[in-house]
């Protein structure tokens, strides 16, 4: 199998400049001594991408996933190293990049095209395509300013999509758009993988990844950290991801607070102490498979095993995303300051969450559990899509809140 | 050295396959001059839609749309004659083509430059989102100041026709390869000045200013003559001359406006152009276009050590 994406040794720096001066004078002025911090955003990153092969790239906000991606793109240039890119690259990284408010969607279709690297002709015969992709109709002899934004996006990716890629470069562009429109776009994907086409995917949402990447690199701070099948890599970013969020801040607590995390690249029972065995939510007024209704309280019921019968003391931490697989919430038992929980046997741990306040739609609940001494994630559960929450009300967005009005009228 | 083993190995196991030979693309820090001229030229069809859209968005909801390309030179053109031939009397017959003739590959020069020296930083969006090679934006903006010209050039046969003025053949056909040239040189400096510009902001203000300055040191407006005595009197007849888009436009006015000497106003002969001849126009093009060329190389070749950082500095 050939190599599709090769990345060799490569490093990003960012100068960080506290003050920017991009004036002559100030250039002059503060003459070699700008402040200024390096950032190293990649280091040495070596991986390789087959031909056919869809491979995630997986890291917290900040791990250098996404400045990696745009480096293999080719919007910035590594700082060291180089990357071999075999075949035309579509990137869907900013879609509708480069449009043009004063043109109308067809003549954005042909500059957006030609930016990517598409001949006239070619685009010419897929025109008819990339409109009926996109599901502008007749608005396409419109300006893109009358667009809304959603419409733009669609041109987009139709835009992309249509240019008839070996490699496609996909960062969370997914989240744009509406239900329907994700759905095309991962139909979109699937077809692509079928055909055989390389896709390179970052995603914050591992359910996503999961669903359509064949094996998956995690990356924190500018390092490849692990790598392998998708449910590993999972594992991997969760380990981090909880080492992070709960863990590190807690200064108090010299052990907690350096608490080296174990980099298993496999998590099996037989090295876990605690599993959680069951993970299940249910409304107070509803039943256990219904949607919970918002502003209704819930309890969280997590089914958990000691394995080897010896108590331990743990934290228990709660994640809820949202479909995109943004945190909605974040929160664990020691930096809410609550008493650890014991756990001995086997049994369920409830949790109480009062008049939950999330606006109507599908949600992501993991649930950790960490080792209160030693801080080692025992292991982790989450119900991916799968909470459905139902809000009378007629607003939208991830809060449901209950607001009135009155005027105060000032005599 | 490294990199190099791995990317023969790279190499070879793409060809071992034996499957469909696919462009390899190489994102890395530094990119060689020629291997940006080859995708400088892989883009040509986004240099073009670029340029399309320069001049679509510039006049678009605009009530007289194109005639503004027009009506700005038409409106120097009509001060430069009250002013030059009313006011102060310089008694060149048909000022106004005499001055068309030069002001039109003038505003060619200048919009390029200036249009290209803001390029980069004006095009920022597309820089931080989209892969394409960048000094394309440099070269748009050329590309517009060319398409601009023709329209003017639409204004000037007209006028030519009207007054009956004659074109000198002899020197015409020159005239392409002259307005070719310029076209180079003006691609070298946007290229050039683009890049700094993304470091230092006020280089755009700067060229506005030293473009001024040029403008006065090319006979557009006066004549050539007028300067040429004083000029050999003190040596710098040499330094005049190596203004690039002097001979350039002194073959425009010889080719359009083709009167060396022609009565005056005032019913006397005036020295209006100086006596060059093609020969001498062919050389110093030839020149120029040698010239160019290799500033256009060394302009990609400052561009490409500049550009990696563009992303991050805009």
């Amino acid at each position: 199998m050939s190599v599709s994406v090769d990345v060799r040794d490569v490093s990003k720096r960012f100068r960080l400049v506290h003050d920017k001066y991009n004036s002559l004078k100030e250039r002059v002025i503060h003459a070699g001594r700008i402040p200024h911090e390096d950032f190293w955003a990649l280091r040495d990153i070596s991986l390789q991408v087959n031909e056919g092969e869809t491979v995630g790239l997986l890291g917290h906000n900040g791990s250098g996933k996404s400045t990696l991606l745009k480096c293999i793109a080719g919007i910035l240039q590594p700082t060291r190293g180089e990357i071999a890119v075999r075949g035309r690259v579509a990137s869907m990284l900013e879609l509708g990049a480069g449009f043009s408010d004063e043109l109308s969607g067809r003549a954005n279709i042909f500059l957006n095209a030609s930016l990517m690297g598409m001949p006239k002709r070619e685009i010419e015969s897929k025109i008819d395509d990339i409109i009926e992709f996109a599901e502008i109709g007749p608005f396409i002899d419109n300006q893109v300013r009358f667009y809304s934004s959603r419409s733009e996006t669609r041109l987009g990716f139709a835009v992309a999509v249509n240019m008839d890629p070996h490699i496609l470069l996909v960062d969370e562009v997914l989240a744009v758009g509406d239900e329907n429109f994700q759905r095309k776009c991962i139909d979109k994907i699937r077809s692509f993988q079928k055909e055989g086409r390389t896709i390179v995917f970052v995603s914050h949402a591992p359910d996503l990844v999961r669903s359509i990447c064949d094996r998956a690199y995690v990356l924190d701070h500018g390092k490849i950290v692990g790598h392998g099948s998708v449910q590993d890599a999972i594992s991997i970013l969760r380990d981090f991801q909880m080492a992070g969020s709960s863990l590190v801040n807690d200064p108090n607590d010299p052990l907690h607070a350096k608490a080296p995390v174990k980099l298993s690249t496999h998590h099996n029972s037989a090295e876990k102490r605690v599993l959680i065995s069951n993970l299940e939510i249910q409304g107070e007024s509803t039943g256990a498979s219904a949607p919970i209704q918002s502003g209704d309280s819930a309890t969280l019921r997590v089914g958990y095993e000691v394995v080897n019968y010896v108590p331990v003391e743990v934290i228990l931490g709660i994640e809820i995303l949202d479909a995109k697989g943004e945190t909605v919430y974040r929160g664990d038992t020691a930096t809410l300051e609550m008493p650890p929980l014991e756990l001995s046997a086997k049994g369920n741990v409830l949790v109480r969450l009062s008049a939950l306040p999330l606006g109507e739609g599908v949600y992501s609940i993991a649930v950790s559990l960490i080792d209160r001494h030693g801080g080692t994630l025992l292991d982790w559960k989450s119900m991916d899509n799968s909470v459905k929450v139902l809000c009378p009300q007629k607003s939208s967005g991830v809060l449901a809140l209950n607001f009135s009005t009155f005027v105060e009228q000032e005599m | 050295m490294l990199g190099q083993q791995k990317s023969s190995d790279f190499f070879g196991t793409g060809s071992r396959v034996g499957d469909e030979e696919l462009p390899i693309h190489l994102v890395s820090p530094r990119v060689g001059v020629f291997a940006r001229l080859g995708s400088i030229w892989k883009h040509r069809g986004l240099l073009f839609s670029l340029v399309g859209k320069e001049i679509r968005v510039k006049y678009k909801n605009s009530f007289l749309g194109f005639a503004w390309s027009m009506l700005n030179p038409a409106m120097y053109i009509l001060i430069y004659y009250i002013v030059f031939q009313k006011i102060l009397r310089n008694g060149i017959p048909l000022f106004a083509i005499y001055l068309s003739t030069g002001l039109l590959v003038w505003n060619m020069f200048q919009a390029g430059v200036q249009g290209g020296t803001g390029s980069i930083v004006n095009g920022s969006a597309l820089v931080k989102k989209v892969a394409f090679p960048r000094e394309i934006l440099a070269l748009a903006s050329v590309g517009a100041a060319f398409v601009f010209f023709l329209f003017q050039v639409v204004v000037l046969v007209t006028f030519l026709v009207i007054f009956h003025v004659a074109p000198a053949l002899n020197y015409l056909w020159i005239l392409p390869f002259g307005l070719f040239a310029i076209l180079i040189i003006a691609s070298a400096l946007s290229i050039f000045l683009s890049a700094i510009n993304v470091y230092l902001r006020d280089m755009q203000h700067l060229v506005e200013l030293l473009l001024l300055a040029w403008f006065w040191a090319t006979p557009v407006v006066y004549t050539f003559l007028t300067l040429k005595v004083g000029l050999a009197h003190r040596g710098l007849t040499m330094w005049y001359l190596l203004n690039p888009v002097t001979p350039v436009v002194l073959l425009s006015q010889r080719a359009l406006y083709a009167r060396v000497s022609p009565m005056g106003t005032n019913h006397q002969i005036v020295h209006v152009l100086p006596n060059f001849s093609p020969g001498w126009f062919m050389q110093a093009v030839g020149i120029e276009i040698v010239v160019g060329a290799i500033l256009f190389m060394g302009a990609l070749y400052v561009f490409s050590r500049l550009e990696g950082n563009f992303a991050e500095e805009l």
